[in-house]
């Protein structure tokens, strides 16, 4: 009796602990975004001029546009090439270089991402000499985040595909379907779920990456985490706080809508008549 | 069918070959040019004149990481920053683990009713710009800052600590980052722990402090291992954190990979300098990481 409530004490101090540790910068981040001053130490009053100032700098409403469409395009980029190659992994059995596959597949996760910029820029240099194709700048942003997202899509893709019923492929197949139409009309579907899932995953990624963006970017094209990056080595700027507050405060809803949604979503199965 | 599997498996087999071997071999293949007197990074490796073939391979760049001209072998600032690289790293792994292991433990053995949400505040920091978030820990960290002012209104210190620029502030920084790493393959390891295995120990008169070593420990192995290579590989080639949380002397190899590339234009000995991290380190580490993950998985089949 006694050892459990030590136990539960230990516990709770524990979790407790990881969890200010885990939330104070975040706390700190949006109590600053309203202070008055310039200063990082002390809250010498609420104001909201850093809000404003947010809006006007242009640099960084640029750079959330430009990182808002490389997201987009290299989630679904990712998304779309991760999903053929977990269809092979599961699907096509030991085929021919499969572990050569395999490893390059998953090789980016455990990569340095530092060499993995410094490799693709070399190639994209490489390219534009003999090819003339892509220059730097959005494109090969958007190649080197799908690189890397395609990596992280593939296992959560793959995780699904292997506890998929295979029975309803058959079942397809045998009434008369052809292949394409049971990959599109049974098997998409399915997953679909871990399709979401791994396009987010993905999206994030690259809406948070900065060292391929580094890497890859050209002149004059810079992504959000680029400009705050460059900001934030220059010194303190309570409008990159006022930014972080209004992207938690955009996540946190998502989060919170997702939950209700997916509870409510829960309850209806629950107390679905059995048929 | 035929055809529609070639599809399928063509176009990811296609991108793949492009975008991560030919970049592999470029690398390779850059490491060992001799730039000549135009600098060009892409001189051609074999020379043909009056009808032989002479290779001008350059391995120079390698040597050039190990050896200084002046004080010899090993003495060089390449290998002092591979070190100082592999030491945080390491460091930052067993913080990892140190707070990670209890914490993924007792995580696991909450209340499942509120289990969920508490995963889910894990994962949330994570949907936060991750820069953000250590730019943050500048402020918390300064002189003047929250947690050098708690500890001297708590009567810890009498002046203000130095915590940033230095030690301190990588190791919070990257044990701050790299933490959610560690915790959730170790959270989806212990959740499945069989707990019949854990009062067999204890029926058969074991200490919960001898159950939690002898039995929950080795059983996590595997979740160990994930974690602390989740850690450990990204910590290494780390760039963000050191240049906005180190110091001037915290100089580690992914910045001195950029410095070689873009201030002093050396594209081989950049590439030189990747070749040695990914054969010396990356490849063994994820070498060992397979090796015990089918042993794992062949001692509960």
């Amino acid at each position: 009796m006694h050892a459990n409530r030590w136990h539960r004490y230990v516990s709770r101090l524990w979790l407790g602990g990881v969890f200010l540790f885990f939330y104070m910068p975040l706390m700190f981040l949006v109590v600053f975004s309203f202070n008055s001053t310039r200063q990082d130490s002390q809250f010498t009053g609420f104001s909201l001029r850093w809000y404003q100032a947010l809006g006007q700098d242009t640099r960084l409403v640029e750079g959330f546009l430009l990182s808002l469409n490389v997201a987009l395009l290299s989630a679904t980029l990712a998304t779309v090439l991760a999903t053929l190659a977990a269809y092979a992994l599961i699907r096509f059995g030991a085929f021919k270089g499969r572990s050569l596959f395999n490893a390059m597949l998953s090789s980016p996760l455990v990569m340095p991402e530092v060499i993995i910029g410094l490799s693709l820029l070399l190639l994209f240099v490489g390219m534009e000499r003999w090819v003339g194709w892509p220059g730097r700048g959005a494109t090969t942003i958007v190649l080197g985040h799908a690189l890397l997202g395609m990596a992280y899509a593939t296992v959560v893709i793959q995780s699904r595909l292997k506890e998929m019923d295979r029975s309803i492929e058959e079942a397809a197949l045998d009434l008369g379907c052809r292949p394409y139409q049971v990959f599109f009309l049974v098997t998409l579907p399915n997953i679909s779920q871990a399709l979401v899932a791994a396009w987010l995953l993905t999206f994030t990624l690259s809406f948070d990456d900065v060292v391929i963006s580094e890497f890859l970017s050209g002149p004059g094209v810079t992504t959000l985490p680029q400009v705050i990056f460059s900001y934030a080595r220059r010194g303190v700027n309570p409008s990159i706080y006022a930014a972080a507050t209004l992207l938690m405060a955009v996540v946190s809803l998502a989060v919170v809508f997702y939950g209700v949604h997916t509870s409510r979503k829960m309850r209806r199965e629950a107390y679905r008549p059995l048929d | 069918m035929r055809r529609g599997r070639l599809m399928v498996m063509g176009v990811p087999w296609f991108w793949l070959l492009l975008f991560f071997a030919v970049p592999f071999f470029i690398l390779l293949r850059i490491s060992v040019t001799d730039m000549g007197e135009q600098l060009n990074p892409f001189a051609p490796l074999v020379d043909v004149q009056a009808g032989h073939f002479s290779l001008r391979l350059k391995f120079s760049h390698y040597v050039s990481l190990f050896l200084d001209p002046d004080s010899g072998w090993g003495q060089t600032l390449y290998i002092e920053s591979y070190l100082l690289s592999l030491r945080y790293a390491f460091l930052t792994t067993c913080l990892c683990l140190f707070f990670g292991y209890p914490f993924a433990y007792f995580l696991a053995r909450s209340p499942s009713n509120i289990r969920p949400l508490l995963l889910l505040l894990v994962m949330l920091p994570f949907w936060t710009s991750f820069l953000l978030r250590v730019y943050a820990w500048k402020g918390l960290l300064a002189d003047a800052g929250l947690i050098n002012n708690l500890m001297l209104a708590v009567g810890l210190i009498n002046e203000p600590l130095q915590l940033l620029y230095n030690d301190v502030s990588m190791l919070v920084g990257m044990t701050y980052v790299y933490l959610p790493f560690m915790v959730l393959p170790l959270y989806a390891n212990l959740v499945k722990l069989d707990l019949r295995l854990l009062e067999a120990a204890q029926d058969l008169g074991a200490t919960p402090w001898k159950t939690f070593w002898l039995v929950t420990v080795p059983m996590s192995r595997a979740g160990i291992v994930a974690g602390s290579i989740l850690v450990f590989i990204p910590c290494l080639g780390e760039f963000v954190i050191p240049s906005l949380l180190g110091g001037a002397e915290n100089i580690m190899i992914g910045r001195v990979v950029w410095d070689e590339m873009f201030s002093s234009n050396n594209w081989p000995r950049a590439s030189a300098l990747s070749i040695v991290l990914i054969l010396g380190v990356v490849i063994p580490l994820a070498w060992f990481n397979q090796r015990l993950a089918r042993k794992v998985e062949e001692e509960s089949s």
